[in-house]
């Protein structure tokens, strides 16, 4: 007898949270493939929000590296993006797979590395500094997973004239929060954007020692996965999404979003 | 081990408070789990059971691979699926990727060969004699086997356990075909993947405490329906 009942309670219970899963979900959705950097820094949580109200959107965040989200968008499996590898975001415009490509905003690159400096980077450019840290043999934690950041460290360390390895160069294959946790436990140096380094002020000892060169400019675009490739994708919302970060109202609620009493986003509309 | 306490002390408060976002996690993980646990079992008992039971050619083989898919690493079976429900791939048309269907289906799969080791153990466990004995008192195969099913129905609820650990904790599928959207496939592994990664040790130890509180409910419950025997 017991068991029986207990088989009823069972399958009772499968049968409503099946019927629950099931069921179709109001509203529509809009599936955004970005950064991990861009999602922790939190701008899309204040961004999102008013677009999503008033088209009656739903905004599937997937979070994944820079690398990770060119390949879903190019597979189809995200509807937008926005990343932050200018020469891979062209390239992935160029083969097809992306449409209506706009600047949204700006931060830039600085690197970091003990308060105490020992390697004696501070004030200089920045693939001067990468030269003397590869020269004294310091650590430098690499995010060594194709993002964005990555890019952009690859691209200093061929202007340095120098293909970083050894001991002292760590790969840590991860997003910024992980790799600035390995740098601050190894007191090393490591190339971070701002926003990420601003939202881990208090939580790691590393300060900033080689910002303000050009080459450290870190611009944001947002690209429409193509749909004469994907017919499935959600053109329509996803358009609509590029001109609501790039619209007035959009681009002010980037350039008013601070951490600390610091911008973290520049709009791109401003420069 | 400030963290820890910390941990506690937040995870408490989410608790008391039924924390929305907390609340949400938690179902997305209860949901996915028991619809995985239940497909595992359909599958895995009778498979274990036959493999169990029957003589063939190869049966060795089978059993031995049966047993290595217990160590299928979960980020593993989460690319795999992922390679299979991508849109440009066969069942991509079918829309299920960052859905909680897709962890479901990468759930039961690493669910399966648990239950199915288990039934195939617990066929071995039943006394031989009952099987004999059956046999001489004239039952069918198909009796045979409900009869040893009966006898086995505790180790089966091992088996059905010990798949719940499994899948209950694991981040790499939900990570992968899940994609950890808030609101829909974020569940609390992905979540605390997420807080550590972005450094809220706090938060992250508190999930991991609501997450083991859940569990233990959840094998109260089993336990219950062990019954008195253990």
């Amino acid at each position: 007898m017991k068991a029986e009942r207990s088989l009823i309670f069972v399958l009772t219970l499968l049968t409503s949270l099946a019927l629950q899963a099931c069921s179709p979900r109001e509203g529509e959705k809009l599936r955004l493939a970005t950064t991990t950097s861009t999602e922790s820094s939190g701008l899309l949580a204040v961004l999102l929000p008013p677009f999503e109200e008033k088209r009656n959107v739903k905004v599937e965040v997937i979070a994944v590296g820079t690398g990770k989200a060119l390949k879903l968008g190019e597979n189809g499996d995200v509807d937008i993006l926005l990343v932050h590898a200018r020469k891979a975001e062209d390239a992935f415009v160029e083969k097809g797979f992306g449409v209506n490509r706009k600047e949204v905003m700006y931060n830039d690159f600085v690197i970091i590395g003990p308060r105490a400096d020992p390697a004696g980077i501070r004030g200089g450019n920045a693939p001067g500094a990468l030269k003397i840290i590869a020269g004294k043999k310091r650590y430098f934690i690499s995010r060594g997973d194709e993002s964005g950041t990555h890019h952009k460290e690859k691209e200093l360390w061929a202007a340095a004239k120098i293909e970083p390895q050894g001991k002292w160069y760590l790969e840590t294959g991860q997003g910024m929060g992980a790799t600035l946790q390995i740098a601050d436990e190894k007191q090393g140096y490591c190339l971070v954007d701002r926003g990420t380094y601003l939202a881990y002020k208090g939580k790691v000892e590393l300060a900033i020692l080689c910002e303000n060169d050009r080459r450290l400019f870190n611009p944001y675009g947002i690209i429409a996965v193509n749909p004469g490739k994907h017919p499935h994708v959600n053109y329509v919302a996803a358009k609509a999404l590029i001109d609501w970060v790039t619209s007035r109202a959009g681009q002010r609620i980037i350039g008013e979003f601070k951490k600390d009493g610091e911008v973290l986003f520049h709009p791109s509309t401003r420069r | 081990m400030d963290y820890v306490l910390e941990g506690l002390r937040d995870a408490l408060k989410m608790i008391i408070s039924l924390d929305r976002e907390m609340l949400a996690i938690v179902l997305v993980s209860l949901k996915v789990c028991a619809l995985s646990l239940a497909a595992a079992t359909l599958l895995g008992v009778p498979v274990g059971f036959w493999v169990g039971l029957r003589d063939f050619p190869g049966k060795r083989a089978v059993v031995a691979i049966l047993h290595t898919l217990l160590a299928l690493p979960t980020v593993v079976i989460g690319l795999l699926l992922y390679c299979f429900l991508s849109r440009r791939s066969l069942l991509g048309p079918l829309g299920l990727l960052y859905t909680p269907w897709a962890m479901v289906i990468g759930q039961t799969i690493l669910a399966f060969p648990i239950v199915a080791a288990f039934s195939l153990s617990a066929t071995q466990a039943v006394d031989k004699r009952v099987k004999k004995t059956a046999l001489t008192l004239g039952a069918s195969n198909w009796q045979t086997a409900l009869l040893i099913f009966s006898e086995g129905r505790f180790a089966i609820l091992s088996a059905i356990i010990a798949a719940f650990g499994r899948v209950f904790g694991e981040v790499g599928v939900s990570m992968m075909v899940g994609g950890n959207i808030k609101g829909s496939t974020r569940n609390i592994t992905t979540a605390i993947a997420k807080e550590a990664g972005e450094g809220n040790f706090t938060l992250g130890l508190a999930l991991g405490i609501i997450l083991l509180a859940v569990a233990l409910g959840v094998n109260v419950l089993f336990h219950h329906f062990q019954g008195k025997r253990t």
